[in-house]
């Protein structure tokens, strides 16, 4: 570094902060611990900071030696007088004052000391004025006199100045603190500001100003920009044997003042007094722990805040209008600009309203700068809504940025966690509220539009949201699901009657899902999601079921991130997932394509179309999950969903979707399980049996279906789950095989339960529909099954002979 | 980088005004104000021909041998002037706009704050910081 000529002045003070830094007595190395308070001390923005130990190579050398003290110092009081910092302006600048620190200790004691004045109803100024403080309302006025033009006033005219202003300066104890604005520019005119203002507070209420003197007496030094730098350099002659006024403790205005403050000054004279001496013995209890971070909202003011917050907008989770929350902070009397600027800091999310965090945050703003504080630059972390999911985001950053004003961001980070429990606490239900809003929003924004839509549904309607999940799709799902797994594991065939039979439980548990669905709708998204997990206990595929309910925006919104839910396929919706779920593991073990098979429509007229399109089934699957809820957000979804979870049985469906789906479920279960177990069936005397079985089976079917149709003619979609049937049957054909038992079981099993779903389902039409389709399907299945049944001894027999002949 | 940023009124006031303090200033609001003529020919045909879809940015509205003007409108008639060196010759058409990107965000920030009268001249400090960032560093 080049090397530093320093004046007499700037040399003894120099030293006599390396003396003070010099913990370790080396003389030759300021400890970085001392250095970097000191520099906090500067109240200089931390990438200033950064900026001056590297300019005087510290970075380098990793330490501060004298030299590089001294050029930091030097850089420190350009950086404050606010010209750029360059190597070269250390010698050039002339007539640069001495780099101001902010110094606790004296002040505090200044502070006790004023907090034992009298105190008189005159405004800030006018009491710090009279305070024992040793601050000098000729500082007052030295700052009324107007900002002061230079910053870099020459040191011998600083002096100067001060002899004047002597009057009270018995200040060689009182540090001289140094405004706390990092910008050096736009200080001035917030000092001024303050100054003008804090003059016209003389209508506060008196004990205000008393604690309010002691604040100013704190603050005034600081803010004064020429007197400030007048004191400070005032002190610089004195003897550098004055270490008093070294020792700054770095600690900035007590935020335990503010917090008093606060309740004090907006509030009746009344209690005041009681209240400054609470906050007196805050701030030393405060100061004696340490630093602290100033803007850090203390329970009781952030309790008056609430109440304030309620007098404008009772709701806790609402906001404050723009307008509203001009009118209430125009009462403060400051001045516009500095409200605009208290605005800018916080109104977090920049949308012209204020959350009730915001408005703390405001609030303790109008406060501090009511009582002298400077405002930030940037809003303290301590005062960032936290209730935002950008928590984590937002406060990384604030710690650098409170350096300058706040000072050691070291202290800020062990204070955020006691500032946020502090303000989590007090917020339990915002947090919980906010956070949900923000997972609600955020989930949905992650999720498809379709699901955004839904979720906006949702909340607004639990009792559409408990509607659409249907219960009824518990049974099949579950149903499903075990066939499902008992296919693919090759398990006996016997378990299909399990589901089955399991599935009067589980409708029985349709009321239940009513309950759990409203939970879910009552709770957020994710607390719905893992509610309805719980409560189903069901596996996912009920809760997928319900999320694929998709007029559920929670579960949509919760199976977002999963795949769709259960929405497989339209025709799946209102037919029994159990057929679909046949088909699908005959797809799976068959590797044949079922799209077209889940794309059943669910209409119930059996209509001769053995051969429906995926598409118009997923039109009508689409139409009937239209119905309930979203519209046009269900048809996006189901065609979505559907590819996904073809195994959920639809039942809730049925339920839910009264002109759609239908009865057919169960039949289709039955079929689904009956694929599933064709596929499972030997194959070598498939191909033989196949060609006899499906064309008995067709004609049966067919025959059954038409009956199917004709008597479901007055449903719907009735025919749908015909068609389906068709199609499944289509898809059986190739693996038509050892029916038999299965068969007989599961038709058993449809049959058994089907009675219990409609009564357990409810008396209302949809159910009785819905039953009824079903009995029909199971008549057709039944039916389905006779033929079957009968062609196996046939099938035994040629396989007989075909071994026979083999051999 | 930008050597001088304005922000004008519906009405053709100026609502704020910077440019790099070491030139001569007299200079560049004398620039901004001639340069007001162009944007008003600018908005003026556009309207015409396509009625309300038109391009905020407006481009280069004239050189001289010295600088370089771009201009911007938005939607209610702001003007946002920005005046850069012709030297700096490698500030592209795509660093103006985001430019002007950015000097609208922030306009609208501040606009958005209640406790500013549309009209009155810009006194925020996040504007003035976005500014900053943009005028040419001197040292």
């Amino acid at each position: 570094m080049e090397s530093l000529t320093l004046s007499d002045v700037e040399q003894k003070y120099y030293s006599d902060l390396f003396v003070y830094c010099d913990t370790d007595n080396t003389k030759k190395v300021a400890s970085n611990g001392r250095v970097l308070d000191l520099f906090r001390a500067a109240q200089l923005p931390s990438e200033v900071v950064l900026q001056i130990t590297e300019l005087c190579g510290a970075t380098r050398l990793g330490h501060f030696g004298r030299s590089q003290f001294y050029i930091a110092l030097k850089l420190i009081a350009i950086a404050q007088s606010g010209l750029p910092l360059r190597v070269e302006s250390l010698n050039s600048v002339k007539d640069l004052p001495l780099p101001r620190f902010v110094v606790g200790k004296n002040e505090a004691e200044a502070r006790h000391a004023a907090l034992y004045q009298d105190t008189d109803s005159q405004g800030l100024y006018p009491a710090s004025a009279h305070g024992v403080i040793p601050r000098p309302p000729g500082r007052g006025h030295q700052n009324k006199k107007g900002p002061p033009s230079s910053t870099s006033l020459p040191v011998h005219e600083v002096i100067q100045p001060l002899a004047p202003s002597v009057e009270s300066q018995p200040e060689p104890t009182s540090p001289v603190v140094s405004p706390h604005q990092s910008p050096p520019t736009s200080p001035h005119s917030w000092r001024k500001h303050k100054r003008q203002h804090s003059g016209g507070n003389a209508d506060r209420p008196p004990v205000v100003a008393a604690t309010g003197a002691v604040w100013t007496q704190f603050r005034e030094p600081q803010t004064g920009p020429v007197s400030g730098d007048g004191m400070w350099s005032s002190h610089s002659p004195p003897p550098p044997g004055q270490e008093s006024w070294v020792s700054f403790t770095a600690d900035t205005p007590p935020s335990s003042t503010v917090p008093a403050m606060h309740p004090s000054s907006v509030q009746e004279s009344t209690t005041i007094r009681t209240v400054a001496s609470a906050a007196t013995t805050n701030e030393i209890q405060r100061q004696s722990s340490g630093y602290d971070d100033p803007w850090k909202i203390t329970d009781e003011q952030r309790q008056y805040y609430i109440n304030q917050f309620k007098t404008i907008q009772p709701d806790l989770t609402g906001f404050i209008p723009g307008s509203a929350a001009k009118e209430f902070f125009t009462k403060s009397k400051l001045p516009i600009l500095e409200l605009s600027h208290i605005w800018e800091l916080s109104d977090f999310d920049k949308d012209g309203a204020l959350t009730l965090d915001e408005f703390c945050a405001a609030f303790h703003l109008v406060v501090a700068r009511k009582n002298g504080y400077d405002l930030p630059e940037k809003l303290p972390e301590s005062l960032m809504p936290k209730l935002i999911d950008l928590d984590d985001s937002a406060e990384v950053p604030e710690p650098t940025a409170d350096v300058g004003y706040s000072g050691s961001p070291v202290e800020v980070t062990p204070n955020k966690s006691p500032s946020m429990p502090s303000l989590n606490q007090a917020w339990p239900e915002m947090n919980q509220s906010s956070e949900q809003w923000e997972t609600f929003s955020e989930r949905s924004s992650s999720s498809q539009t379709l699901t955004q839509f839904d979720s906006n549904i949702a909340p607004a309607d639990p009792d559409t949201a408990i509607v659409h999940p249907v219960p009824i799709r518990m049974t099949p799902s579950k149903i499903h699901m075990q066939e499902m797994e008992l296919k693919r594991t090759g398990s006996d065939h016997n378990h299909p009657t399990s589901p089955l039979l399991a599935k009067p439980p589980e409708l029985s548990e349709e009321a239940k899902l009513p309950a759990s669905m409203k939970f879910v709708a009552a709770n957020t998204v994710g607390d719905g999601y893992s509610s309805s997990d719980s409560f189903t206990s069901d596996q996912e595929p009920i809760t997928r079921q319900r999320s694929q309910s998709g007029t559920s925006p929670e579960a949509l919104k919760v199976v977002a991130p999963p795949p769709p839910p259960p929405r497989p396929h339209p025709s799946h919706s209102r037919s029994s997932s159990l057929d679909m779920n046949r088909t699908f593991a005959a797809a799976t073990t068959a590797g044949q394509p079922q799209p077209s098979t889940i794309a059943y429509p669910p209409a119930v007229p059996p209509r001769p179309l053995p051969t429906q399109t995926s598409v118009p089934h997923t039109g009508h699957r689409v139409e009937a999950e239209a119905v309930p809820g979203g519209g046009a957000v269900l048809t996006t979804t189901s065609p979505q969903q559907i590819p996904q979870q073809p195994n959920f049985a639809d039942f809730s469906q049925f339920q839910a979707f009264a002109a759609s789906e239908q009865p057919s479920s169960l039949p289709e279960v039955d079929k689904h399980s009956e694929a599933g177990q064709v596929d499972k069936a030997p194959e070598g005397a498939g191909p033989l049996r196949t060609v006899k079985s499906d064309s008995q089976v067709d004609e049966r079917t067919s025959t059954t279906v038409n009956s199917a149709k004709g008597s479901s003619g007055p449903l719907a979609p009735p025919p749908k789950p015909i068609r389906r049937r068709l199609k499944s049957e289509d898809e059986l054909r190739p693996e038509d095989e050892q029916h038999g038992p299965q068969k007989s079981n599961v038709i058993a099993a449809v049959l058994a339960t089907q009675p219990s779903i409609p009564r357990s389902v409810g008396k209302d039409k949809k159910a009785i529909q819905a039953s009824i389709r079903r009995n029909k399907e199971t008549n057709t299945v039944l039916a389905r099954l006779n033929s079957e049944l009968q062609q196996q001894p046939k099938l035994s027999l040629e396989a007989l002979t075909c071994r026979r002949t083999l051999r | 980088m930008a050597v001088c940023i304005a922000v004008i009124a519906k009405e053709n006031y100026p609502l704020y005004i910077r440019s790099v303090p070491t030139q001569n200033e007299l200079k560049f609001h004398y620039t901004v104000h001639t340069s007001l003529d162009v944007v008003e020919e600018k908005i003026s045909a556009v309207g015409k021909s396509l009625g309300d879809q038109r391009e905020l940015y407006l481009g280069l509205l004239y050189p001289t041998e010295d600088y370089k003007v771009y201009g911007y409108v938005t939607n209610s008639k702001v003007k946002f002037v920005i005046v850069v060196d012709s030297s700096n010759t490698s500030l592209r058409d795509n660093e103006i706009r985001s430019m002007f990107r950015k000097l609208h965000n922030s306009f609208t920030d501040v606009m958005c704050n209640p406790f500013h009268n549309p009209g009155d001249p810009i006194q925020s400090k996040a504007f003035d910081g976005i500014v900053s960032g943009m005028m040419v560093q001197t040292g």
